[in-house]
């Protein structure tokens, strides 16, 4: 499924010395490197930094920025930080999983679009905030969901 | 000259500071377009306006006279992308690319502003040019963003042009420790992070404090803004990353530190970037590592990216991650300063305290204690968002009144809604009602009204906003964000949540209010840490002030704001959808369940048996033919 993954994470680790103390940056960048933490990649990292599985696990299960399933290739995030939230933002968020057909937290079955709730990207003067990818959309309505879907497909 | 990583520049001298300093009088630029490239904007396209701008500006061979700077957020996130144009002070809004051409040709070529593209306040038939004059800036008072939208955030050079790293000047050549901290103490300074701790006493316990294990002593910055509806570290972070190092370097030089760390949320990855290219140029030039400016004082700083735990904005957490392992709070004493990282005295302060902190000591503890009330000295950054004409960044005096702040600076209420209650201090805080629109903002008056100063975020509610719904999403924030490890907290929220959803589903019990109550006060009692302890605070001030509202989901099953669905009946007024609309159908293929029948031309009725009650039919009715009861 992944290619080179000793590679990749070989290559992480080197970029923090192995530090133990590092594994919570370690983490995140082998999040972003593969959408989610793989369990393979988790015993790996626990075996080279001689930290206990148990303890790897129970970060990148504490953290909210860790995923132990993958993520979509449009990652979808809608804001329900309080700005957003009192000007409609959990009704854009249901209309993004009518739209898609999946919950909250779910990956589209052909891996194309996941979508989550977040709790404010602190853009909170354009409420209420959806990003995608690493796009910001402000302001958005019920109406704007099916649009922002689209482009992703285009 | 920007100091890019891998590039090493000359270090800098006193003596080149003063040249940087008084160079950028004679700067070579006629005219400066400070554009603002903070994280609003930048959804907003700025990044585009930008371009357009630096291509007409070519076009137009005028690139030694008009220089484009991208800046850090300006505050009037509402009016994106914005523009300055220095020196005028000439206030641009809304741009895009297609506006690019004429601003060029008329504004910098024929030196004509545009009056199209300026500001008019609501109510004025004319257009405010000068940024200084809009009400938004007009009542604010800048010290801890005292070089937003003034500098590029990524040059150095402008960071010092604008009398930046003076402070650390003084403090490493003609001040003692002693004498930094009395300073700080002088100055009224409190924790801007919520809890409002004397900043003075803190650096003092840390710099009393011995260092037990033989190590050294740290200091840390807490940027861990995770209350929901606040970006006030963010944008001090993108706008003037060079304010909160120099603070921090003064911080260590006071309390003996050697080492330094910067916690980041993880969300906020411009924040991250801009604040590692200042640390990188700040190495660079020999304002950070060993032998600082020539004085033998050694101090750097590592930054650490948050992974998303709410609870990690306690200190006590904050530090835990830090050190690698799960953000989980723990009992206080021993504090920080005494035990922090690692077992050792550890100085931590809030985005917002550090960047105030070489502002006091350039300008002396007496002028900061000069400004705001008898026991809150200086201003305060908020994040005026909801319900409220001009959302954006705000730094007032402390002591201003609510209502200044709703009505002369953030413009009042959108559509001519009433204003109902103000809530600051994210989920630990309160709900304010509009009868408290006086009351004189600072740590005490807050406390006393129920809520909390907190981090910032002030969230505006207008007469459709359900107090009840409002503090059911907060319990259902800190239930989630509960980390788990004491029982109060764990499964208090969990029941508090429980008995909310079913008062905003219509199926509360007339016991609930007082089950609530009892709930409340145990939490608050025996939580381990800040989050917990606060958490019940959003229902008890709900209650404290808009009871009635409670009553009236309890006893009729009715939501007075119209936002708890469940209680919501959408219908369509048939007289108004024929005569106005025409039965245009708009609402009919929008609806999410096919409960609407009818069609174009004819009027439209929902099937309440089918109706989800998504509201959509509401959003898009442009002839308010669709009721909501």
């Amino acid at each position: 499924m992944i290619d080179n993954v000793e590679e990749s994470v070989s290559e992480i680790l080197s970029q923090y010395q192995s530090d133990p103390g590092s594994v919570i940056a370690i983490l995140q960048d082998v999040q972003a490197e593969f959408s989610y933490l793989p369990p393979e990649v988790l015993k790996l990292i626990s075996w080279k930094l001689a930290i206990p599985l148990s303890r790897v696990l129970s970060l990148a299960t504490f953290y909210r920025a860790f995923s132990l399933t993958p993520k979509g290739r449009h990652p979808i995030h809608v804001c329900l930080g309080t700005a957003c939230h009192v000007r409609g933002a959990q009704l854009v968020l249901e209309k993004f999983e009518r739209e898609l057909g999946i919950k909250s937290g779910e990956t589209s079955a052909d891996g194309e679009f996941s979508l989550d709730a977040v709790r404010c990207v602190g853009c909170c003067g354009l409420a209420p905030v959806v990003t995608v990818g690493d796009e910001v959309h402000g302001k958005t309505t019920q109406t704007k969901v099916a649009g922002l879907v689209k482009k992703c497909k285009a | 000259m920007q100091g890019v990583k891998g590039t090493t520049m000359p270090k800098l001298t006193i003596k080149d500071l003063d040249g940087i300093a008084a160079g950028d009088k004679t700067t070579k630029y006629s005219l400066r377009l400070m554009l603002c490239a903070g994280t609003g904007c930048v959804s907003n396209r700025s990044l585009e306006v930008k371009e357009a701008l630096e291509n007409e500006i070519r076009r137009r061979g005028l690139t030694d006279q008009v220089e484009v700077v991208p800046t850090g957020c300006n505050g009037f996130c509402e009016r994106g992308p914005i523009l300055v144009v220095q020196p005028g002070d000439i206030f641009y809004q809304q741009l895009s690319v297609k506006d690019v051409p004429q601003l060029v040709e008329e504004h910098f070529v024929k030196g004509r502003p545009v009056a199209r593209l300026m500001y008019t306040a609501p109510g004025e038939k004319q257009p405010t040019p000068t940024m200084t004059d809009i009400p938004f800036f007009k009542k604010q008072f800048l010290i801890a963003l005292r070089n937003r939208g003034m500098i590029n955030p990524e040059k150095i050079e402008d960071y010092i042009a604008r009398g930046g790293y003076r402070a650390l000047i003084k403090a490493l050549t003609e001040m003692t420790p002693e004498r930094i901290i009395s300073e700080v103490s002088l100055s009224g300074l409190r924790g801007r992070g919520g809890a409002g701790f004397p900043t003075g006493v803190k650096w003092q316990l840390v710099h009393n404090a011995a260092s037990s294990n033989g190590g050294g002593k740290f200091v840390v910055c807490n940027g861990d803004e995770g209350d929901p509806g606040a970006f006030m570290d963010r944008s001090i972070l993108e706008a003037d990353p060079h304010a909160v190092i120099e603070g921090m370097v003064i911080g260590a030089k006071a309390v003996g530190a050697a080492d330094g760390f910067v916690y980041v949320r993880n969300e906020y990855p411009l924040a991250v970037q801009r604040l590692s290219i200042a640390l990188d140029q700040a190495r660079d030039r020999g304002l950070l590592g060993e032998d600082i400016l020539g004085t033998g004082f050694q101090f750097d700083i590592r930054i650490k990216r948050g992974a998303g735990a709410f609870v990690c904005g306690e200190e006590t957490a904050l530090l835990a991650s830090i050190e690698g392992r799960l953000g989980e709070p723990r009992p206080r004493p021993p504090y920080p300063a005494q035990s922090g990282l690692w077992g050792r005295p550890t100085c931590i302060n809030n985005v917002e305290t550090w960047a105030n902190v070489p502002a006091i000591i350039t300008r002396g503890a007496k002028w900061f204690a000069g400004i705001g009330t008898e026991t809150s000295k200086g201003t305060k950054v908020f994040s005026l968002v909801g319900k409220i004409n001009n959302t954006g960044l705000v730094e007032v005096p402390m002591g201003v009144t609510l209502r200044e702040i709703v009505y002369d600076i953030g413009g009042g209420i959108p559509g001519g809604k009433a204003f109902k209650a103000v809530q600051t201090g994210g989920p630990s805080g309160g709900c304010i009602p509009s009868e408290k629109m006086d009351l004189a903002i600072d740590y005490e008056s807050l406390t006393e009204a129920g809520s909390m100063m907190g981090s910032g975020g002030m969230v505006i509610m207008d007469e459709d906003t359900c107090m009840v719904d409002l503090a059911r999403y907060f319990l259902s924030f800190t239930q989630d964000e509960s980390c788990g490890k004491c029982t109060p907290c764990r499964e208090g929220t969990k029941a508090m949540l429980e008995i909310l959803t079913r008062i905003t589903e219509g199926k509360g019990m007339p016991e609930d209010i007082v089950l609530l109550e009892r709930l409340a006060t145990s939490i608050k009692d025996t939580a381990l840490c800040g989050l917990g302890k606060t958490a019940p605070n959003p229902v008890l001030t709900t209650l404290r002030y808009f009871r009635g509202e409670y009553e009236a989901h309890i006893k009729n099953q009715k939501c007075p704001a119209h936002v708890c669905r469940q209680l919501n009946v959408y219908t369509i007024d048939p007289g108004l959808c024929l005569e106005k609309g025409r039965g245009c159908d708009v609402c009919r293929r929008n609806c999410a369940s096919d409960a609407i029948s009818g069609q174009k031309n004819e009027a439209h009725a929902v099937d309440q048996a089918k109706c989800i009650k998504c509201g959509v039919c509401f959003e898009v009715c442009h002839f308010g033919a669709v009721r909501v009861d």
